[in-house]
């Protein structure tokens, strides 16, 4: 029984509606941009340090998905992870790349354990996830901001200057290792700032995960994701390889944070991690990934796509409208892309 | 049991040259059936045989119409019928009692009687916006379904919850639900007694033969054919999609109805070998039982000879499927299991693999394949985990990588092997016919090398062509490899074409261990449980 | 009574928490009265806009803030065409209410899309809708959709302001029927209008369980599956209880509204989905169970925990700000642990469903 409606070629109906219209639209801004003549070097350039910036958090979306825990919601927990690395690296003075490293390393220290509870909790609460994860979330990110304002960190640059206790909403990097990756590695192509550094850790990072999962250990998570019988008959516990892979995708995110923080050149606490795991999300669907399937490549198309039409916009549709349109347009693009891939589990 | 007095009335329902097709599969080949006032009609027929399909067609269910409708009448009462949805078949007159219950826990006896049917008064709001919102009337609804109840004889209160009711007692609220339907014509038992005890199945059958008393026609579907044999006015016998036969119940016994469910066996084909008595058992198996949803085993003792073909058949339900499934760890088992004489723990299925066992299972999408990855991936999988083959070398276990050349090279001699037919060994194994997907999952166990395999329904779902190269392949295992096979198999012919031992499994326990080429009475008997003879 | 006293143990200890609070915070009565009052007669009809969808097996709906914008679109319009009053206010509640339906009906659809996913996809649908609402009131408002009320223009010359006053129909409900008394010196104001309306909710929705409709919804909450083979039309049914919910929050949020008297534009609603639902979770309600009382109860102890929280943690800590995230994350915690609780009951109570079948 043929549906009514436009038929559209095979392969164009597997690439999805929503996803050739954010290509299309990407197109178009970018086509906006060329006609009037604005600094295409200066959108490409900016358009590549958000993929830096951003591409560490995206892939901590894919262990998950491989793992069979679908979309991971609960990214800000090892978000917290990576701040309170960041934050006391920042107590303690450290710089540069050392200071990274520092905050790094912390962060991955935590989000082991914590994501190991996570994961445990995501195995007794199977078919809710999503709704967990997201609450979760949110509850440890605003239990947090109670922790920030009675933190005993002493180290004057990062307290309110009134009262000299609780730490300030944004902590700026400047002078201390604001953008060092970016720099560390920067070179220049045809007049486009390349912040080599932070790609070559993003990089890095990719070839491990996509290395990680050619190993004895992540087959056998990719494995298990299809369903507890199969595992089972194969020899497999997928009680352990769903904690073990959110304790990769915790660990990521606590990564992803430092350096999405060194690249921003602040570090944002309180309410700030209470919504990242959304665009996250959404830059891996429109990569081309589904809830229970994600590869690398999808990673690295849906950053590119989505960060680019986020940096473009504005300046783009400044030039006509009054007001930032971005921020409207990304609302309604990556909730619409979310919900679009809400509405297709489970069919092929 | 007295069938209706007037035979010139048309009958309650009757079914005529029902023909169904699943995708290019003929599942229904044109049954024709009738159930008269008054009369118990008994359907049987092995799982696969048809008996669902025909049921959903009755009932209206969706998935018929989704997947190209039906040819065929049905006539209700004289009358031609077709239903589209189950609130049509309902609203026609036709009852079911479900195998699974199709009741609310929640509510309460009465509410689940008079389930979308409630007595309504009539309120201002109605009036304005619709009879949906009419209030339901309590009393009334009350005493229906306490007249409902006491026509099946439960004493019950009828305003408690369903919760925590005793099986037996649900099913006959299911009953009293059908029968509190005024327009009932036609009243269909599906599967009835499988959960219930002793007990509780006499009653119910004697709620069954009130009922046709009443003058209700009844449709009962079984597979325990005493009771057959206790109620029915007429049987008929169901296999492969076509009616094979209408046994009088008054003069059929159960082996004759076993025998026509299962069938007449083609000819033993394979040269047999004989082994003497005195070979020792490779696999012990002492007590066993399993907790498998619908294939329950019970207490089975059976002996797996070293090299040999052992197959293991058995009505559906009974318990066949269970033993593979309960040694290999996929669902709880207890009993006693020996391997190459050292005792061997149950519901490890790690272990099993380790050890040297194998399992093609008879659920090929849920456990034998993953369906989304390469051929490839799903024939190296079992052998990657529990023995650690097609990784690079690596101190650290768990980080070996993959050897991808290795995995492939031995795809591909899989693929010529066992002649696969696909366009290359990174194809995604979905793609594949069903057929082409079941020498993945005998590659996927074969290539843990393992010393004794089962196989669980080795050709089911697959065309004709496929089934007989697959019978090939287990037989060269077994005779060129010195594997030692169990087939477990709803097909009694494919079992005496191949195996050098056949046991039949009845009410979860073996009935009867018999050579291949015993006389078809000896199965029949032994499917029926009427042998005695054991291990 | 250990029981009872466990099976009521998140309200008692909701309840402790805020007699905690009150202590510490030295809250006079008068104060708590009348915040209390206030506070119910605003909020209760949201809540109460989430019954309907748990009992007919929908989850929590926290896509009722798409309702809540279906009503905000009603104050604004009447505040544009500058009908004041008991009228504008009337009027405005005809204009959310097909607005809600449509939406809802949307809504509904897309539940029954996502089956088994309808509480994330609520979420995310209301985080879309919010876009959506957005890109209406921040660029098409004056520019493609002409509007003449320059006074409530951003001054770029299109897009609504950040707030609306909304004195023209402030109290239009509330200061109906004027009510007040005393208590210990301190005049408090009764809205009793509002609260015969809530009234008359919650009998609406226990007359609708009464129902031929209301038993259908409860049969579909326990089991979709046997509801259908019952030849209850459950896709239809469920779009029908997005549809009540979402009309009732767009009510529930003209109720708001016009107690508060001034909307913020693009925030007034966000946050309306979060704190309904950890009002009902916390009296105890959980994603497959609710009733009335529950809906009552919960926005009772909820909204003194938000009134009492910054007040104590600037008693306790000297610092306001920590009451207000204290309270945020009491109530993002309420809600995990419900999800959790259920979560973690449905898992095991199919495993037991499969045994009780032996």
């Amino acid at each position: 029984m043929a549906k009514p409606g436009i038929r559209l070629p095979g392969f164009l109906r597997e690439f999805g509606i929503p996803r050739l219209l954010i290509a299309v639209f990407l197109v178009v801004l970018f086509a906006v941009a060329v006609a009037t003549h604005m600094d295409l070097r200066g959108l490409i350039s900016d358009s590549i340090v958000r993929v830096g910036r951003n591409g560490i958090l995206v892939l901590a979306l894919l262990p998950a998905i491989q793992g069979g825990i679908g979309l991971n919601f609960g990214l800000p927990l090892g978000i917290i992870c990576g701040l309170v690395g960041a934050v006391i690296s920042l107590n303690a003075g450290v710089h540069g790349i050392a200071g990274v490293g520092m905050a790094a390393g912390i962060g991955v220290a935590l989000a082991i354990p914590v994501g190991a509870g996570y994961g445990w909790l995501l195995n007794r609460t199977r078919g809710q996830e999503m709704m967990v994860g997201t609450y979760l979330g949110f509850a440890i990110v605003s239990m947090m901001s109670v922790f920030w304002l009675l933190a005993p960190f002493k180290n004057p640059t990062l307290v309110w200057a009134i009262g000299g206790r609780g730490l300030r909403t944004t902590l700026s990097l400047g002078g201390i290792y604001d953008k060092v990756l970016d720099r560390w590695l920067t070179f220049t192509v045809s007049g486009v700032r390349i912040p080599g550094g932070t790609l070559f850790v993003f990089g890095a990072l990719c070839f491990l995960v996509w290395l990680f999962f050619r190993t004895r250990m992540g087959i056998t998570i990719a494995a298990a994701r299809s369903s507890t019988r199969f595992a089972r008959a194969a020899g497999i516990s997928d009680e352990r390889t769903r904690v073990q892979a959110t304790v990769l995708s915790t660990v990521l995110a606590a990564i992803g944070i430092v350096v999405f923080s060194q690249s921003y050149g602040f570090v944002q606490l309180y309410t700030a991690p209470l919504l990242m795991a959304f665009p996250a999300i959404a830059c891996i669907l429109i990569g081309g990934a589904s809830v229970t399937r994600a590869t690398i490549g999808h990673v690295l198309v849906g950053t590119f796509l989505f960060q680019s039409i986020l940096t473009v916009a504005l300046p783009v549709t400044s030039q006509v409208i009054q007001g930032d349109i971005s921020e409207t347009a990304r609302l309604i693009i990556q909730n619409g892309m979310i919900l679009y891939a809400l509405t297709r589990i489970g069919r092929t | 049991m007295t069938p209706s007095a007037a035979s010139s009335a048309p009958p309650a329902l009757e079914l005529r040259s029902i023909v169904k097709e699943y995708e290019g599969n003929r599942v229904l080949k044109g049954v024709s059936l009738s159930v008269r006032e008054g009369e118990i009609h008994a359907l049987v027929g092995e799982n696969g045989a048809g008996k669902s399909t025909l049921m959903n067609i009755l009932f209206g269910m969706p998935v018929i119409w989704e997947t190209g409708g039906y040819e065929g009448e049905i006539l209700l009462g004289g009358a031609p019928a077709r239903f589209h949805s189950p609130a049509e078949a309902m609203n026609a007159g036709i009852g079911m009692v479900h195998q699974e219950f199709m009741l609310l826990p929640g509510f309460r006896v009465a509410e689940n009687i008079k389930l979308n049917r409630e007595p309504t008064l009539p309120n201002p709001a109605s009036r304005v916006l619709g009879p949906k919102l009419e209030s339901l009337d309590v009393p009334r609804m009350r005493a229906d379904a306490r007249r409902a109840l006491d026509q099946v004889g439960l004493g019950i209160d009828e305003w408690i919850a369903v919760a925590g009711l005793p099986v037996g007692h649900m099913q006959f609220i299911e009953i009293a639900r059908e029968v509190d339907k005024a327009n009932l014509k036609v009243l269909i038992f599906d599967e009835p007694t499988a959960v219930l005890t002793e007990t509780d199945a006499e009653k119910l059958l004697a709620i069954m033969r009130g009922l046709a008393a009443k003058g209700h026609a009844i449709l009962f579907i079984t597979h325990r054919l005493d009771e057959v044999l206790a109620v029915a006015d007429r049987i008929t016998v169901l296999r492969d999609g076509e009616v094979v036969g209408t046994p009088d119940p008054k003069t059929t016994t159960v082996v004759r109805i076993a025998e026509l469910m299962v069938g007449r066996p083609a000819g033993v084909t394979a040269p047999r070998r004989f082994f003497a008595p005195s070979t020792e058992p490779v696999l012990g198996v002492e007590h066993l039982s399993v907790d498998m949803p619908g294939e329950r085993v019970e207490d089975v003792t059976l002996a797996v000879r070293r090299g040999e073909i052992l197959g293991i058949g058995g009505l559906a339900g009974h318990g066949k499927l269970g033993i593979a499934n309960g040694i290999m760890g996929l669902y709880p088992g207890s009993g006693r299991v020996i391997f190459d004489k050292a005792v061997f723990p149950l519901n490890e299925p790690r272990l099993a693999l380790e050890r040297g066992l194998a399992f093609v299972s008879e659920d090929r999408r849920g456990v034998g394949l993953l369906p989304e990855e390469s051929i490839e991936l799903n024939i190296a999988l079992s052998a990657l985990e529990a023995h650690g083959r097609f990784l690079h070398p690596f101190p650290i276990q768990p980080l070996r990588v993959v050897d991808h050349r290795a995995m492939r090279a031995h795809a591909l001699e899989m693929i010529r092997a066992l002649d696969i037919r696909t366009t290359g060994p990174s194809q995604q194994v979905r793609r594949l016919s069903g057929g082409n997907q079941q020498k993945v999952c005998v590659a996927r166990a074969m290539t843990l090398e393992p010393r004794l395999l089962f196989v669980s329904e080795p050709t089911r779902g697959i065309d004709v062509g496929a089934k007989q190269r697959v019978l090939e392949i287990l037989s060269a295992l077994n005779r060129d490899h010195d594997v030692t096979l169990v087939v477990t198999s709803s097909e009694l012919a494919e079992l005496r074409a191949i195996s050098d031992r056949v046991a039949i499994v009845y009410r979860g326990r073996i009935a009867a261990v018999l050579p291949p080429d015993a006389p078809d009475a000896d199965f029949g008997l032994a499917m029926a449980g009427e042998s005695a003879k054991a291990a | 009574m250990a029981r009872g006293l466990l099976r009521h143990a998140v309200p008692i200890l909701f309840a402790g928490l805020c007699l905690f609070g009150i202590i510490v915070a030295k809250i006079t009565p008068p104060f708590l009265m009348s915040e209390m009052l206030v506070r119910m007669s605003r909020n209760s009809v949201l809540v109460l806009s989430l019954l309907i969808p748990i009992l007919a097996g929908l989850g929590l709906n926290f896509g009722i803030v798409i309702g809540a914008m279906a009503g905000q679109i009603g104050a604004i319009l009447i505040v544009h065409w500058g009908i004041p009053g008991i009228g504008g206010f009337a009027l405005a509640w005809i204009i959310a209410t097909p607005i809600a339906i449509v939406l809802g009906i949307a809504t509904g659809s897309l539940f029954n899309r996502a089956k088994g996913r309808e509480m994330v996809s609520g979420l995310i649908a209301g985080f879309f809708a919010n876009g959506l609402y957005q890109l209406l009131f921040l660029f098409a408002v004056g520019s493609i959709i002409p509007f003449h009320s320059a006074s409530m223009i951003l001054p770029q010359g299109y897009g609504l302001r950040n707030t609306v006053d909304l004195n023209t129909i402030q109290y239009a409900i509330d200061g109906l029927i004027p009510l007040r008394f005393q208590m210990q010196g301190v005049e408090i104001r009764v809205p009793l209008v509002s609260y015969v309306i809530i009234v008359g909710f919650c009998l609406v929705t226990l007359w609708f369980f009464r129902t031929r409709l209301g038993q259908q919804f409860r049969a579909m909450g326990q089991d979709p599956h046997v509801a259908a083979i019952a030849g209850i039309a459950v896709e239809r049914n469920r779009i029908v209880a997005t549809v009540l919910s979402t009309v009732l929050a767009a009510w529930g949020q003209l109720l708001f509204l016009q107690n508060i008297g001034t909307l913020n534009t693009y925030s007034s609603h966000e946050q309306v989905g979060m704190f309904a639902i950890a009002a009902l979770l916390v009296s105890g309600a959980t994603v497959s169970r609710a009733t009335v009382g529950q809906a009552l109860l919960g926005t009772v102890l909820f909204h003194t925990l938000f009134v009492v929280s910054p007040l104590a943690g600037k008693a306790l800590a000297g610092d306001a700000q920590i009451g207000e995230y204290f309270r945020v994350f009491v109530a993002y915690a309420v809600i995990t642990v419900a999800l959790v609780l259920h979560a973690w009951q449905s898992t095991r109570a199919a495993h037991e469903a499969r045994k009780a079948t032996r």
